[in-house]
């Protein structure tokens, strides 16, 4: 009852803030319009400079960043800070060549920083390759810091005698003893399953972890290191080589040539695992991918609202429903951790059990 | 198309970071960890079946002791039973003796008075017959010279007397 009558008074503030905007809008113009997409876009992608707070002083917007060392390997290896670039407002030069950072990424550019499309809207500037500590670089390697002492903590308090456990000990010992029993030895056939626990165990914390950094919306989280593709995609083919360097004969043998069915049926069979081999780290590729960076989406389209209805009284419906996306997220942060790690030992699994005919 | 293109650079790190990463905490934590905890397991599955052996021995004890206690009672009942069957047939017995002893020395002892008297009565017979013939010899001084008519009273006074 408490609930439909607070619901109640949430429509009504939003009808209410519905007709201001309405009328407030009429005399407004374009040239501070807000850009929910871009704002978004900006978060979720990855960054040269870590974006710490903004302010406005004498009507000037001002930010205040980290910036991160940029390494391009172009004639030669180039290291500055990303300082350099002015957030993309000035051309850096390195010896014989120009860059310039645009919407994030790097582009080879003349003394004037020109940017050259085509008739696609596709930039035609030469990018130099880049292996910047961008702000997902530095945020993983904050997140391997923490994760490094948590575990080498707990891990100092099992020297001695067996004993209960105690403080950190006793936060992280029920995880792992959780991925080890319903993640590893579930899925993997005992006697075989120890040698890939610690890759299981790395796997499941880095993703964890990761996932939850991202989900703190200030500095020094905030970062959709997950929600990356670069990240998911290593991660998928690292279990992608851990499962079929680790395949038994018969695992190999159920892929292309399928025991007991018709020559026929084995020869589509083939094709068919032979792709899902494929299919399997690419849906963890996208799976982790797909869901981090929604929740970030959404929670961030919430936030845009206030700004798009230009009113304060949409916090009333925003912010709440933004707390139950947190909520949400933590979930999922945990839950995708979980799957991922899951599917890995269930691959790993059936790569290498080996079946008695 | 930005979100789904993969960046060299990160992905670079991200390999890098991972796989040193994976080393690290496999050195310095998830094998001490794993071997502490499967030494602890190990340790307590062990206490727990020895709490369950030292359990079974303590009630096996138990049992032990409590069928000593009970032999032991039973034997004592034994032993005072027949403690008291002995007593008993020793104090029959003694009984029986004492009868039986009494009997003897009082059939002796009818014995020795009947011997006893039938000698005085003996004795007595000699007696009488010795101061019979005194008398007689003192009535033989008296009256020897009268008759054998004297002598035939004499004869039959003698058998006149009773010793009986």
């Amino acid at each position: 009852m408490q609930n439909i009558r607070l619901i109640i008074v949430l429509i009504g503030f939003w009808a209410f803030t519905q007709t201001t905007f309405a009328a407030n809008t009429a005399g407004q113009s374009s040239e501070n319009e807000f850009d929910p997409m871009e704002m978004i876009m900006h978060h979720i992608a990855d960054a040269h400079e870590w974006h710490v707070i903004s302010y406005k002083s004498d009507g000037e917007e001002r930010h205040i960043t980290l910036p991160l060392p940029v390494i391009l390997i172009d004639d030669g290896l180039h290291v500055f800070m990303s300082s350099a670039f002015h957030h993309g407002e000035e051309v850096v030069q390195k010896g014989q060549s120009y860059y310039k950072l645009y919407h994030g990424k790097i582009y080879k550019t003349d003394a004037a920083g020109s940017i050259k499309y085509d008739e696609h809207h596709e930039i035609l500037n030469e990018k130099p390759i880049d292996l910047s500590i961008t702000r997902n670089v530095a945020s993983m390697w904050l997140s391997i810091v923490l994760i490094i002492w948590l575990f080498t903590t707990a891990a100092k308090r099992y020297k001695g005698a067996p004993a209960a456990p105690k403080g950190v000990q006793s936060f992280v010992e029920p995880l792992i003893l959780f991925v080890r029993d319903d993640i590893a030895y579930a899925q993997i056939e005992k006697g075989k399953a120890d040698k890939f626990l610690p890759f299981l165990l790395t796997l499941f914390f880095f993703i964890w972890i990761n996932n939850l950094i991202g989900l703190i919306p200030f500095f020094p989280g905030g970062s959709n290191l997950t929600g990356n593709i670069s990240l998911t995609m290593v991660l998928a083919l690292i279990t992608f080589l851990v499962t079929n360097f680790s395949g038994s004969k018969s695992y190999w043998g159920h892929i292309f040539w399928m025991p007991g069915v018709p020559v026929p049926i084995r020869i589509l069979l083939s094709v068919i695992e032979f792709i899902g081999l494929f299919t399997k780290p690419f849906a963890l590729m996208i799976r982790l991918l797909a869901n981090i960076t929604a929740g970030h989406i959404i929670i961030l389209s919430l936030f845009s609202l206030i700004f798009v209805m230009k009113s304060a009284y949409i916090s009333f419906v925003s912010v709440p429903m933004a707390l139950m996306m947190f909520m949400l997220e933590l979930l999922v942060a945990v839950l995708q951790a979980y799957i991922f790690t899951l599917l890995s030992a269930l691959f790993i699994g059936m790569a290498v059990h080996n079946e008695e005919h | 198309m930005g979100l789904l293109t993969p960046d060299p650079g990160l992905v670079f790190w991200s390999a890098l970071t991972f796989g040193l990463l994976v080393f690290i905490l496999k050195r310095y934590a998830w094998k001490p960890i794993l071997q502490a905890v499967k030494s602890r397991e190990e340790t307590i599955e062990y206490a727990l079946a020895a709490a369950e052996k030292a359990k079974a021995e303590v009630e096996d004890l138990n049992a032990t002791k409590v069928q000593i206690m009970n032999d032991a009672k039973a034997e004592r009942d034994t032993l005072i039973k027949q403690a008291r069957e002995l007593k008993q047939s020793m104090l029959d017995d003694a009984r029986n003796k004492a009868q039986e002893e009494a009997d003897k020395i009082i059939a002796s002892a009818r014995l020795q008075i009947e011997r006893e008297k039938n000698e005085a009565i003996l004795q007595l017979k000699e007696k009488v017959a010795e101061f019979s013939v005194d008398i007689a010899g003192k009535l033989l001084e008296e009256e020897l010279q009268t008759t054998d008519k004297q002598q035939a009273i004499i004869d039959k006074y003698l058998q006149e007397v009773n010793f009986n």
